[in-house]
């Protein structure tokens, strides 16, 4: 947590002169940050017009009270951090960034970390450009990418059965925990259907690379899959 | 023809009447209820009785019978023997099945099964009826299978096959050996439980003897010309124990054993091993429970795809390693798919509830050596012969240790989601 301490050098804390005229928005490099954000792309959004998905959107992060955002359904593991008074200020971003279950155990967020301290820094300077206080969200277009597969709007449009969902997700839970908790295989409750739409589809037509996904995405129909984002994304 | 509710039930037309009626037609204390009683507390067992409580939201009595109070799995039992997991964290309790499902656990054998009657009879006196019957009991060894070797002999030659006390003779007997002695593995003929389980285990004794007895030796005799993710074990044997592991295929006698439990020897084809741990795994074939039933065609139950009923009797359902279904291997993972399917099956003909079609999958994930793991896996459909192969795929030789790493993740984390889907 070098960079952090640099930071409190520069807010003047230690009053060093050569640590003067640090600027105390230079987490790190905000362009570089911007690429290292490619890997939070798929579940988080930030910027104009930016909405939950798998995650929440990022806007206003930074001094922000965890589990905040409206509309968003959190695991109980960040609840409780955020009953016990977690803020996102710099220094837990930093530490969440690095180890998502070291600082919050229970957390949803399926992501192993950034151990490298400068892609910490550079994404949380690129981040940093969506919390200005007051909470003026910046002219940038939103940084949510063109999806993964090209769906027609019927597909996506499809309501899926809950009740065929739950009897298809018998499949799932072998390996996927229903309690949204998550040791080596990703969580899937929860999500925007959407996304669990998307993500089956970019399996099912090997986009994405895991074999056994490939696997159990190929045989799904449309509606096979609208059934199980229906029923996975309302599990309490 | 008197209507009672034997024969009301099982007939599809009328099951969705037959709840709101029984309660009302019958009273034989026990509510009226539609009656499942399942032999076997395993990945088979306990995952159907855990989706028949929990979807029938207590409209079906379910009876639980499995003779241990702790489970020990076989999956992961041979990490304990590679010193990657205790024992205790692969052993597992009945109580949230019974107290948030509502499953009654009866921990006692079953010993008979009367079909016409339907009911089963457990060692300790008791008689349990059913409108359904599953048996989901695993496997038992073929007698004579090995000559030399009976289950008299289990302690001096653990078979290690079932988990739990003989997993940790075997540790013990694996801690225990001299500097530079000779473990020996008699490998099953096809099919068995567990297909990988012989080669991961090989891997895994290794790796136990790299750190603490770099010199022993390994010997594996098997009857079979190759086996699963063979070119996937092979490598690793080469790469992590280089010199340590001979595998004796049936070209070289590898069939052809004898084995000496007074006096720790092993003939192979007229070369007798002295073995200093010997681990002998027997041809297998159903529990018991299945041929006392008189179910089976040779070893195995032979089953319907579609529902997992017996091909013999249709009001049971035979789950996992004991029935005879088709393509899939016999594992934990393919029990508890089974059981998913059957689970469907039983509540729609009991209580009228919708059925879905069969599907099924299989996943075995192997460890080879820290954080080194594998895995084979495929889908599956019912087909009016059998349970048929649709997809599969199979790690890589020389992948990359990010990616090895990442699988052995992977199997440390279906091990906790399958037994949570099986146990609550």
């Amino acid at each position: 947590m070098r960079w952090i301490y640099g930071m409190l050098l520069g807010f003047g804390l230690l009053g060093s002169p050569a640590w003067a005229e640090y600027d105390v928005h230079a987490i790190g490099d905000a362009e570089k940050g911007a690429k290292v954000f490619n890997k939070c792309k798929g579940c988080h959004q930030v910027g104009e017009g930016a909405k939950n998905r798998v995650g929440p959107h990022l806007n206003g992060v930074f001094d922000r009270a965890a589990a905040a955002v409206e509309g968003f359904k959190y695991s109980k593991g960040l609840q409780r951090a955020a009953d016990g008074g977690l803020i996102w200020d710099l220094e837990h971003l930093d530490a969440y960034l690095e180890n998502p279950k070291a600082l919050v155990s229970g957390t949803r967020m399926s992501f192993r970390g950034l151990k490298k301290q400068h892609d910490r820094a550079n994404v949380l300077a690129f981040m940093r450009a969506y919390s200005d206080d007051p909470q003026n969200i910046p002219e940038a277009a939103p940084t949510a990418v063109a999806s993964e597969v090209e769906l027609s709007p019927e597909t996506l449009a499809l309501i899926g059965d809950p009740e065929y969902g739950e009897y298809l997700s018998n499949e799932c839970t072998t390996c996927h925990q229903k309690d949204g908790s998550d040791q080596g295989i990703p969580s899937i409750t929860l999500w925007p259907a959407e996304d669990f739409v998307i993500a089956m589809h970019a399996y099912k037509v090997k986009v994405r690379s895991h074999p056994v996904m490939q696997m159990m995405a190929g045989r799904l129909d449309d509606e096979e899959i609208a059934a199980l984002a229906a029923y996975f994304g309302n599990l309490e | 023809m008197t209507l009672n509710r034997r024969n009301f039930m099982g007939k599809g037309a009328a099951v969705a009447a037959a709840s709101l009626a029984a309660p009302m037609v019958m009273a034989d204390g026990h509510g009226g209820k539609p009656r499942v009683v399942i032999v076997g507390g395993g990945a088979g067992g306990a995952t159907a009785a855990r989706y028949i409580a929990k979807g029938s939201k207590g409209e079906i009595d379910v009876t639980l019978v499995e003779p241990t109070r702790q489970y020990y799995t076989c999956f992961f039992s041979n990490l304990y023997l590679g010193g990657f997991r205790d024992l205790s964290s692969i052993g597992h309790t009945y109580g949230t099945l019974a107290s948030e499902y509502g499953v009654n656990v009866v921990h006692d054998w079953a010993v008979g099964i009367d079909r016409d009657a339907k009911t089963v009879s457990l060692a300790g006196g008791d008689t349990l009826s059913y409108d359904r019957l599953i048996l989901s009991p695993g496997i038992d060894f073929v007698e004579g299978a090995v000559n030399g070797w009976d289950i008299s002999a289990q302690n001096a030659m653990p078979h290690a096959y079932k988990a739990g006390s003989q997993s940790e003779l075997l540790k013990a007997q694996i801690d225990a050996m001299p500097q530079g002695g000779t473990f020996v593995m008699v490998a099953p003929p096809n099919p068995f439980r567990c297909p990988p389980g012989p080669y991961e285990r090989i891997s895994m004794v290794a790796h136990t003897l790299k750190a603490n007895n770099p010199t022993a030796k390994i010997i594996i005799a098997d009857p079979k010309p190759k086996f699963s993710k063979q070119a996937l074990f092979q490598e690793a044997w080469s790469n992590h124990y280089d010199g340590m592991i001979e595998w004796i295929g049936p070209d070289f006698g590898g069939g052809n054993v004898t084995v000496d439990p007074a006096a720790m020897t092993v003939d192979i084809d007229g070369e007798v091993v002295k073995a200093d741990v010997c681990n002998v795994i027997p041809a297998m074939k159903a529990g018991r429970i299945c041929e006392i039933a008189g179910i089976n065609d040779g070893n195995w139950a032979p089953v319907n795809g579609h529902t997992m009923q017996s091909r013999i009797d249709e009001n049971i359902h035979v789950l996992g390693d004991a029935c005879a279904q088709g393509d899939m291997p016999k594992s934990g993972f393919s029990a508890n798919s089974q059981a998913k399917v059957a689970a469907n099956a039983v509540r729609g003909a009991l209580t009228g509830s919708k059925v879905f079609p069969a599907k099924f999958s299989n996943t075995c994930w192997s460890l080879l050596d820290t954080d080194d793991g594998i895995k084979v896996g495929a889908t599956y459909e019912a087909t009016d012969e059998k349970i048929a192969k649709i997809d599969g795929f199979i790690s890589k030789t020389g992948e990359d240790a990010a990616l090895r790493k990442a699988t052995y993740e992977e199997s440390v984390g279906w091990y906790a989601g399958i037994t949570a889907d099986m146990f609550g």
